[in-house]
């Protein structure tokens, strides 16, 4: 078929211009980036990672972010299913608002918590420059992410399931439990790795609200921005290889679980 | 009762997190009046950053769509070997830090970088802006056409090829129109995750005033002027970018959403 | 596909237009910390009222000195650099983007002065008047991270040249240092931002340059502050950098910045002249303090000895300050 093997001769060069691309863009500044901080040999790159303020960002960030991801498994997952299973007027609106953190600039994020939860907080909650307004920041910022990955898994549920085991006397806590919950795991993992990407690297919403005090309300990304004003190139480029394995791991987890996760209904 | 109550939990916690901080927003810049509040959104500097900010998005849409629909074709259309790290490759941006980007062109671009020489300046200057806000924005319309050219198959397509179509009419007539929604999509994201960018190119832009300054970075040094009324105008006027965005998304969410 | 192409065609020659737009006639990059900005903001039009300064354009860049110190160091186009202490010049000098001798020259290198001073809340409730009192348990200070912030280095070394002239040993000085930064709350990482976190309400006292808190008032800041009796002398750096196409109107511009219409528009904002006659104008703004000292003198060495000293990153008197407060507060 000399037309279907035109089209394919037509591939190797999508591909060519997909790997130049993604080299240009991607591959090449992180490579530098990795050279960068290998430059000084294992102890080098060893010591800049070990130093104490950025050692005590990274235990804080990972902390912090767990905490996050652990809190948008519960509440996104509960948004979620009131917004596929309950109806009531404005739900549309609400739904829309949703994606509303992922839509707007993070330090646009940070100045409107600031406003509301600082030192000028009309509601006299004043929760900036310290560990909370963290994760504050955290929770606005990766919101979207496991209620946007729970939402299409719990829209095509079989209800059969849950009417039958409700005719045979479950109650709805066991239901949930036995029924639906293992149905939905692969989508909240899902969400729950991609918040917990989102909130280990988070800058522009945090730096605005915490008080980037070195072992007490300092990210890593702060950190890493502060080191690198600081001209310690090489310890900001060590610590940002550290975040960015912690990164590509967990992708490589979220495509592991994505498997299990159906996408769209099948025509 | 519990419908009720799980329906108020969410509610609130939306309210307390969402609409709360982004109303006070809106309420703080125009406390002292509409007047102020347009000043600072219409004065050189506030109008230079929000056109190089879309500037910036006009490069970076239409770059990132272009590639994503290419990537997508030749992810699921040809396995090769090595799809898995490239599909790993388009997905890190989702999951880097912005800063780290930043650093990364930083280090390439740099004085003492690989392409230190260039004969462009790209670094603290629109060159890197261009190219941090790609890398950050680049996945979503891969993302999006991935799954649907995986659902929509091939058959279509090679019915066409069997009838004598050139692979240019294949992808114009056949595949093009199938994931049309989901190019949109995509392109929809893509755009909003272009406008919002601040940490990347908060490292690499120089700040040069009316030069390098993009909308969020005028929103930082309004703030840090102690200019409020102008910080907030300018995040008023993102916001509103923002719910246009969200509008979008909502009209071309593929099936997933509400019952 | 054809309405991307021609997008992104469009995108593209806007690009090249507005590139094309910068070139016009003699431009001046200026590179500077972030609190001159607004006045220099009416500084350049005044120089471009000159016939030195006549079609002369200018880029601006703002930002924490050392972050720009080290933008310049990593590419940034610059002709002038208006920086906040001398070791950030330094840092561009060891580059060799700035001739060793740029402090050699009049004023050796300075534009402008300033001092060390206390911010704080209105009627002083925690009474705070002299540097012991920033000791006091329950007292908040806040003050920048001096690794990323110049006006940190000049607040640290204030505090520990006004014990040293009230007589405290070195080592009484530094352990006061290590007191203090237990009562540090918040570290931003620019002078600016710490000013900020304070008129947002944290802490009781913050360690300011004069002329930021001067700034803060005319932006409508309520805001209170005091000279106390001992603080040093804050001494700004200016420098044209060596590869800049434009020396000539460079050399021009820095030598307009110490004329006496600059001298009185940096007066105006906030900032002590150096011009002798411009500051005998100003005198009754700008107290002189009776313990009033340099960075050259105490035996403190200067910047080149106490930037090593007491800021390397590695073994600072200041980075064991910072890991012994942190170690402290886990």
């Amino acid at each position: 078929m000399p037309a279907a093997s035109r089209a394919r001769a037509g591939i190797p060069l999508s591909l060519g211009v997909v790997l130049a691309y993604l080299t240009a863009v991607v591959a090449l500044p992180l490579a530098a980036l990795t050279w960068r901080a290998t430059r000084e040999g294992a102890t080098g790159f060893w010591e800049s990672v070990t130093t104490p303020d950025g050692m005590a960002a990274l235990k804080l960030t990972l902390a912090a972010s767990l905490g996050v991801a652990l809190v948008n498994a519960v509440v996104g997952t509960l948004i979620a299913w009131v917004l596929v299973r309950d109806d009531f007027r404005g739900k549309g609106v609400v739904n829309a608002l949703i994606d509303l953190p992922f839509a707007l600039p993070t330090i646009v994020a940070g100045l409107t918590l600031l406003a509301l939860y600082g030192p000028q907080s009309p509601v006299g909650v004043n929760v900036a420059y310290t560990r909370t307004s963290i994760v504050l920041a955290m929770l606005f910022v990766t919101l979207p992410f496991v209620v946007r990955t729970v939402q299409p898994v719990l829209l095509e549920l079989d209800r059969e399931l849950e009417e039958a085991a409700a005719s045979l006397g479950a109650s709805e806590l066991q239901i949930f439990r036995r029924v639906v919950f293992p149905n939905l795991l692969p989508g909240i993992l899902s969400g729950v790795a991609l918040a917990f990407a989102k909130a280990v690297g988070e800058f522009g919403s945090v730096v605005i609200i915490t008080g980037n005090l070195p072992f007490e309300t300092q990210v890593s990304a702060v950190y890493i921005f502060g080191q690198l004003e600081s001209n310690n190139v090489a310890g900001a480029a060590a610590a940002s290889v550290v975040l960015l394995a912690i990164s590509f791991g967990i992708l490589l987890a979220i495509g592991g679980a994505r498997r299990h996760v159906t996408r769209h209904d099948h025509a | 009762m519990r419908r009720l109550g799980l329906r108020i939990v969410a509610l609130l916690y939306l309210a307390a997190l969402l609409v709360g901080p982004l109303s006070l927003v809106f309420w703080r810049a125009f406390e002292t009046g509409v007047g102020p509040a347009w000043d600072a959104v219409t004065n050189d500097a506030a109008l230079h950053a929000f056109k190089l900010t879309i500037l910036i998005a006009l490069v970076a849409v239409p770059a990132n769509t272009i590639f994503g629909v290419v990537a997508a074709l030749a992810i699921v259309r040809r396995p090769f070997r090595g799809k898995g790290l490239v599909n790993a490759i388009v997905d890190l941006p989702l999951a880097l830090s912005p800063v780290v980007v930043g650093l990364a062109l930083f280090l390439l671009y740099g004085r003492e970088g690989w392409f230190a020489g260039l004969p462009v300046q790209v670094l603290f200057a629109l060159p890197s802006m261009i190219l941090a806000t790609i890398f950050v924005s680049l996945p979503f319309v891969v993302r999006e056409v991935v799954p649907v050219l995986r659902e929509i198959g091939t058959e279509q397509e090679q019915a066409a090829a069997t009838l004598g179509a050139s692979g240019l009419q294949i992808f114009r007539r056949i595949t093009f129109p199938a994931i049309r929604w989901a190019v949109a999509y995509g392109v929809v994201l893509t755009t909003a995750r272009s406008l919002g960018e601040y940490g990347a190119v908060a490292v690499v832009s120089g700040r040069l005033v009316g030069e390098t300054e993009t909308a969020t970075l005028h929103v930082e040094e309004r703030f840090q002027a102690f200019d409020l009324v102008g910080a907030y105008a300018s995040s008023v006027v993102l916001a509103l970018l923002a719910i246009a965005v969200l509008l979008s998304m909502s009209l071309l969410k593929p099936k997933e959403g509400i019952s | 596909m054809r309405k991307l192409i021609v997008a992104t065609l469009v995108a593209l020659a806007v690009a090249a237009s507005f590139a094309a737009a910068a070139t016009t006639d003699t431009r001046l990059t200026l590179v500077a910390y972030s609190t001159p900005r607004e006045a220099y903001a009416k500084i350049i039009p005044a120089f471009q009222a000159t016939p030195a300064g006549k079609d002369v354009s200018f880029s601006q860049s703002y930002g924490s000195s050392g972050e720009q110190a080290r933008a310049v160091r990593a590419g940034l186009k610059a002709d002038v650099v208006a920086l906040s202490l001398g070791p950030d010049v330094d840092y561009l000098v060891d580059a060799g983007l700035v001739d060793p001798k740029w402090d050699r020259q009049s004023y050796r290198g300075i534009v402008t002065s300033s001092v060390v001073v206390f911010v704080v809340r209105d009627g002083n409730p925690k009474k705070i008047f002299g540097w012991n009192d920033l000791l006091k348990p329950g007292v908040e200070v806040i003050t920048p991270n001096p690794f990323t912030s110049g006006g940190a280095r000049w607040n640290v070394m204030a505090a520990y040249g006004a014990w040293r002239k009230q007589g405290r040993s070195d080592r009484q000085a530094q352990e006061n240092l290590l007191r203090l930064f237990e009562n540090v709350s918040v570290q931003d990482k620019s002078a600016r931002e710490s000013l900020q976190t304070f008129a947002a309400g944290k802490g009781d006292v913050l360690l300011a340059y004069e002329n930021e808190a001067l700034f803060a008032r005319s932006k409508g800041q309520n805001l209170q502050f005091l000279v106390p009796r001992s603080t040093i002398l804050i001494e700004n750096p200016v420098a044209v950098l060596r590869d800049s196409p434009n020396r000539g109107t460079a050399n021009a511009f820095l030598r307009f910045l110490r004329s006496p219409v600059a001298q009185r528009i940096f007066a105006d904002s906030g900032y002590r002249p150096v011009l002798k006659s411009v500051a005998a104008e100003y005198a009754s703004r700008f107290p002189a303090r009776p313990g009033l000292f340099t960075i050259d003198q105490l035996g403190l060495g200067g910047w080149d000895t106490v930037q090593k000293r007491f800021f390397d990153p590695k073994s600072g008197i200041m980075a064991r300050i910072e890991r012994q407060v942190g170690g402290s507060t886990e």
